[in-house]
């Protein structure tokens, strides 16, 4: 909670156009009602600099990274599954394509405001059970063979994605804010759409975190402690989905959030699902306020995608899972 | 307790179990026995009502099994599974906890203080010591004796047992039943174990079950049902029984094909 006010604070300070910290946090106090007007003191530029693009991109981005780091440590818990994440299991990518189809071609608004993540979430479903479909063989789901599934199906889709930014007309940026995500150029609309997935999402997947410390010792101990099990792997799947789709919706696909988050949390607090899933939450939005500054700052003016830093940090830590796997010490989910 | 009434199991189009019925019955011992692939642990899940039969019954305490709800079953009826549980990082305490789901509401309280309860199974389990160690750090035995810990702070009435002695050596499988005998004869619970070694299933068992082509080959006790006759019928192999000079129970000494007898019998 602490780290990620400072983390905020931070990052809001931190930035490609030279505002000083003081300065910074002047122009938001003055935005309070009671405040005298800012134009008194700082610039229209400035003013518009901090309260429309960092405090909206700042915001945007916990929010994003919270439902990564959500539905990261739910797909964990359900599929038993530690290299489980919404990049690896492909299910990014499939939100990806219904949003870019509708983006590209114009469709946006099709059934309202709603059309873009209502349709992400539809064609992340789609994916997660194309994943499954893949994965599956005699009714057993290999956790190896399931990550390959997804990887495969991820980078199909990433093609397909890539096919339509081609045919259209406003090209490169697109394709590297659909591949790579970003969080450049987003506005307060933008929160509206992620806020209430995380409002559903958030209180929902807390519920079943009991249910999903059960889960850990295997599905038949926990059908026999009381846990419907079919609906609970439901419901929790559902939940990662629609977390997963929002943020893709926005963000374009950020990878490896969802993998990397919930284990760092893991080596602080343990297995217990009931602190993992709340704290995985704050964990991703630190993670990708951090990636963002990263991205913002490291060649500015220009940006780096933040989906290039997210990678450049969580690939590695998924060799590492994947190799202490080989290594013997299974289960550690 | 749970009584079985013309049961049948279809699994993947194959006929396992064939229009059984039999009863388990309160504050007793019953083992479940028999070759293997009979569908000893099909019997099982279908017992504990987490499989659905394909036709006939399975009724809990005069009601039928559909009609209890997952946590309400799970207050009154508690399985120790074959293969204990997965070396997870969750410590022994907190799985033993675990045990108490279906006491918990959505937020995963208790009304009542269940501390004293988790301290009397961790001791009665020899487990104290391994109180807060991980899960992942402890023998199979040692996981097999978390599990039934775990077993007992769900206050069941009734405990389905599945090879509970797999994986462990004799001195822990004599130590592991009695457990569960003690616990049985205290609160009076109804037991129902499936069992591969038939010598415990006779030391232990008050009621014995035989399992063969899909039906009930024969019910009694160790002494009516354990017959030289019976075994050759049922395994495909001669062997003697003789009387346990202790217990008094029957115990099967098993002897290769084509031996000679050297000792004359009194």
């Amino acid at each position: 909670m602490l780290l990620l006010a400072v983390s905020i604070v931070a990052s809001l300070s931190i930035g490609s156009s030279t505002i000083s910290f003081s300065d910074v946090w002047g122009i938001l106090l003055h935005q309070l009602p009671w405040m005298d007007d800012a134009s008194d003191h700082w610039s229209a530029g400035e003013i518009a600099i901090v309260t429309q693009v960092r405090l909206s991109r700042v915001l945007l981005g916990v929010l994003v990274g919270a439902c990564l780091g959500l539905a990261g440590a739910g797909f964990q818990g359900v599929l038993r599954n530690p290299l489980a994440d919404p990049y690896t299991l492909g299910v990014s990518s499939g939100s990806s394509v219904g949003a870019a189809f509708l983006i590209l071609f114009g469709y946006q608004t099709l059934i309202g405001e709603w059309t873009i993540p209502v349709i992400a979430f539809v064609t992340g479903t789609l994916t997660l059970l194309g994943v499954f479909f893949l994965a599956r063989s005699r009714g057993v789901m290999q956790i190896e063979t399931l990550v390959l599934s997804g990887v495969i199906i991820q980078s199909f889709l990433g093609a397909f994605v890539s096919l339509m930014v081609s045919m259209s007309n406003d090209v490169v940026n697109q394709i590297l804010f659909w591949l790579m995500g970003s969080l450049a150029m987003k506005n307060w609309a933008d929160i509206y759409v992620v806020l209430p997935c995380l409002v559903i999402g958030l209180p929902l997947l807390i519920a079943y975190g009991q249910a999903l410390n059960l889960f850990v010792l295997g599905e038949r101990h926990a059908a026999h402690l009381g846990i419907r099990v079919e609906r609970t792997k439901l419901i929790v799947l559902i939940g990662s989905t629609l977390l997963t789709a929002a943020a893709v919706s926005v963000s374009g696909v950020i990878g490896f959030v969802g993998l990397v988050v919930p284990h760092l949390i893991r080596l602080i607090v343990g297995p217990d699902y009931r602190l993992l899933i709340p704290l995985s939450a704050f964990g991703g939005g630190i993670f990708i306020l951090w990636s963002d500054t990263i991205a913002r700052v490291v060649l500015a003016p220009k940006e780096i995608p933040l989906g290039v830093v997210t990678a450049l940090l969580g690939a590695p830590f998924f060799a590492y899972l994947l190799y202490r796997r080989k290594k013997g010490q299974e289960g550690q989910v | 307790m749970i009584s079985v009434e013309r049961l049948s199991k279809t699994v993947n189009g194959r006929p396992v179990l064939d229009n059984i019925t039999f009863e388990l019955e309160p504050g007793r011992i019953h083992g479940i026995i028999g070759p293997n692939g009979v569908g000893k642990s099909t019997l099982l899940q279908l017992l504990s009502g987490v499989m659905k039969p394909s036709s006939g019954e399975v009724s809990f305490d005069g009601a039928r099994m559909s009609g209890y709800s997952r946590k309400a079953l799970a207050k009154r009826l508690a399985v120790l599974q074959q293969g204990g549980l997965p070396p997870a990082g969750f410590t022994v305490r907190q799985v033993i906890e675990m045990g108490r789901f279906p006491y918990q509401n959505w937020f995963g309280d208790e009304r009542e203080d269940h501390s004293a309860l988790i301290d009397f199974a961790l001791e009665s389990m020899g487990l104290s010591d391994l109180a807060n160690r991980a899960l992942d750090q402890l023998s199979g035995g040692e996981r097999q004796r978390v599990a039934l810990a775990k077993v007992m702070v769900q206050e069941p009435e009734v405990i389905l047992l599945d090879e509970p002695t797999t994986y462990l050596d004799i001195g822990y499988q004599v130590q592991l039943l009695d457990t569960v005998r003690q616990w049985q004869q205290d609160r009076g619970l109804t037991v129902g174990a499936v069992l591969h070694d038939l010598n415990l299933a006779s030391l232990y068992c008050d009621q014995i079950i035989v399992l063969h082509q899909g039906g009930v080959a024969a019910r009694g006790t160790p002494m009516e049902v354990l017959t030289e006759a019976l075994i050759s019928e049922v395994y495909q192999t001669e062997a003697s029984i003789v009387i346990h000079p202790i217990t008094g129970t029957p115990q099967i000494l098993l002897q290769p094909k084509g031996s000679r007898q050297i000792l004359a019998v009194t």
